[in-house]
């Protein structure tokens, strides 16, 4: 593990019964850094990142974040919980509460925050992703974008130094994509460390440090953006751009 | 457009709105609907003045048809005057009202089970009334009442003691019923989770407890409470009798009331769970604030439907011998100066059992409109 990474996998390795979705997985990621990872469907893209907030448990290799392994021990997944921010496919808000609850929630409850301070708290974080004005509705009342930019906001009301994102854009009609990803540009701007599973190939182009192409659980290839997309080494992933940027 | 008077909007025509249209539309849609729709009505006009005048109109109150008091039931009209045109014999009722409501509990005393009859209303407003001033105070309230309804009608702390066995009507019914489904509904939560644990051991021992007390009919339960039970218990340690059947009843409830929240719980969406554990809740935030509410609100229908189900249940007691409402009311028949009135005393007990269990079905209906409102469960 080098010094200066805040997440580093080591020979990760994962099954789903017998199918082994990860293949000893190495990845090392800097303070500040902007990885988007690609690959076709199945590749084990999702399952990576979510390892690293123990949303999945991995079977061999290490997994250190921030300093913490991520083990069997209960304290540690709480403390990489608490930096690590996460934003999912589907939203996955909470439908009973309103907007404003569902970011406050946690900072009152984890973090035992004062309920107006937090109330504060998520009236900002609701301005950093444009949407103040819909802070007393319900999650069934809003746009998907809108829906995926109070996921946003909430996992930022915890302060987490990572933020995770799990094709964000995926459920999405195609006229609200990009209000979502203009957020996610704003965050990278701001020095966010950001791993990013997404087709989104532009926005890859403006933002990333550095690609990762994983193709049947494993890393097929990392380089930066301008050598990933002019100038790619293997075959597989001449192959996945060609079909991926001339639909 | 050229002419754009053809896209005012109309009203609707005449013939598929107000009552003649609904009308048509769900009671004379065909001739069967029709011919069907008539013989209800025809029905209704025979069943219903028939009853309100053996009810109501031609009943015997507190006096018979000649204006004596009935003391028993050779009083009754219908029995002093069996050709005569005479409804119910409600005497019967008021003359034992006391029992129906109290069962022995001595009168002197009986201003404690009142007072907690009202308290039980009190404790019910938070739940009934979502706007009401103070609710948060109110629940803490709501949440004592168990503890202090039980000092108020079973004695202690100053109170005199009043022994289970002067309990009875309507007093045994509200106890089991409100302490079975009160009890109950944590405990059904804690199995519903404990089922669904990721650790064996618990998960083991809720499902075999839960399958246990559902393979197992509720009167059989009843008697083993009964006999039973006091075999396990400690020397010196001898439960009282309606605790024995009260902690069957919650047990069996608790047991049902598990399965039907693990219903809700199935129904949750995995990315529930991801969501809050990804900001940091632990388990218990996790399910108290995110999973349960929303599991909890899909299985009200089924909640309430048990809750009715154990309410009627409680009859059950009669086989081992608690006077529960319908236990009073078979009492006064056996006596043989009220004989023969078991009309009265059925149509009675089953009124009183439908004003409980209509009411919380009504409730039910409300919770669900509420907690519908501006709230799409279908999204995940």
């Amino acid at each position: 593990m080098s010094e200066n990474s805040i997440i580093s996998l080591q020979n990760v390795n994962k099954w789903f019964g017998d199918f082994q979705v990860l293949k000893d997985v190495n990845l090392e990621v800097k303070k500040k850094e902007r990885i988007v990872v690609c690959g076709p469907s199945g590749s084990g893209k999702s399952t990576m990142i979510r390892c690293i907030n123990r949303l999945e448990e991995h079977q061999e290799g290490k997994i250190v974040v921030d300093g913490i392994e991520l083990t069997g021990n209960l304290k540690n997944i709480d403390s990489v919980r608490k930096e690590v921010g996460m934003v999912f496919q589907q939203f996955n808000l909470f439908p009973h509460l309103s907007v404003k609850e569902n970011i406050t929630l946690a900072p009152i409850w984890v973090k035992k925050m004062p309920k107006a301070e937090a109330e504060e708290l998520a009236m900002k974080q609701l301005e950093i992703v444009k949407i103040p004005e819909q802070a007393n509705k319900y999650p069934g009342q809003l746009s998907g974008g809108q829906q995926q930019r109070v996921a946003i906001a909430r996992s930022l009301a915890m302060n987490p130094n990572i933020m995770l994102f799990d094709e964000p854009t995926s459920a999405l009609d195609p006229e609200m994509i990009k209000e979502v990803l203009d957020v996610m540009v704003d965050l990278a701007e701001g020095g966010m460390t950001m791993i990013v599973v997404t087709h989104e190939m532009g926005f890859a182009k403006t933002v990333a440090d550095r690609m990762v192409f994983m193709d049947e659980g494993k890393i097929v290839e990392e380089a930066s953006p301008d050598k990933f997309f002019n100038n790619p080494e293997s075959d597989r992933t001449k192959l996945f751009l060609s079909q991926i940027l001339h639909q | 457009m050229e002419n754009n008077s053809n896209f005012e909007t109309r009203k609707p025509p005449v013939a598929t709105t107000g009552i003649i249209g609904w009308s048509r539309q769900h009671l004379f849609s065909n001739w069967v609907n029709s011919f069907i729709t008539l013989l209800v009505i025809y029905f209704l006009y025979q069943l219903i003045p028939w009853f309100l005048d053996w009810s109501v109109f031609s009943a015997d109150f507190w006096t018979n048809y000649k204006g004596e008091l009935i003391v028993d039931r050779t009083f009754c009209s219908r029995v002093a005057d069996p050709e005569g045109d005479h409804g119910a014999c409600w005497a019967i009722i008021i003359v034992r009202f006391y029992q129906f409501m109290y069962g022995f509990y001595p009168s002197e005393q009986v201003w404690r089970v009142n007072l907690t009859y009202f308290l039980l209303v009190v404790a019910l407003l938070p739940l009934l009334i979502e706007k009401i001033p103070g609710r948060k105070h109110l629940i803490k309230f709501t949440i004592a009442f168990p503890i202090i309804a039980f000092i108020l009608l079973y004695g202690g702390f100053g109170f005199q003691v009043i022994p289970t066995n002067k309990w009875g009507g309507l007093l045994v019914t509200l106890v089991l019923g409100v302490f079975g489904i009160a009890i109950a509904f944590p405990l059904g939560i804690l199995l519903a989770l404990g089922r669904r644990s990721q650790l064996p051991v618990i998960s083991m021992f809720c499902t075999l407890f839960i399958e246990f007390i559902r393979g197992v009919p509720l009167i059989t339960l009843l008697f083993f409470g009964m006999v039973m039970l006091p075999l396990f218990l400690p020397e010196g340690l001898n439960l009282d009798g309606l605790v024995r059947v009260l902690v069957a009843v919650t047990l069996f409830q608790a047991a049902y009331m598990a399965e039907v929240i693990r219903g809700g719980l199935q129904a949750i969406p995995r990315g529930q769970y991801e969501a809050a554990q990804s900001v940091g809740l632990s388990y218990w935030q996790m399910n108290r604030k995110i999973i349960l509410p929303q599991a909890i609100r899909i299985s009200i229908p089924s909640i309430v439907n048990t809750s009715i189900g154990l309410f009627k249940d409680t009859t059950l007691v009669i086989i081992i011998g608690l006077l529960d409402l319908l236990g009073i009311g078979r009492g006064a028949l056996a006596d043989a100066t009220w004989m023969g009135l078991s009309n009265e005393v059925y149509v009675f007990v089953a009124l009183v059992f439908f004003i409980f269990t209509f009411s919380m079905s009504r409730y039910s209906l409300y919770l669900e409109k509420k907690l519908k409102t501006g709230i799409n469960m279908g999204a995940d």
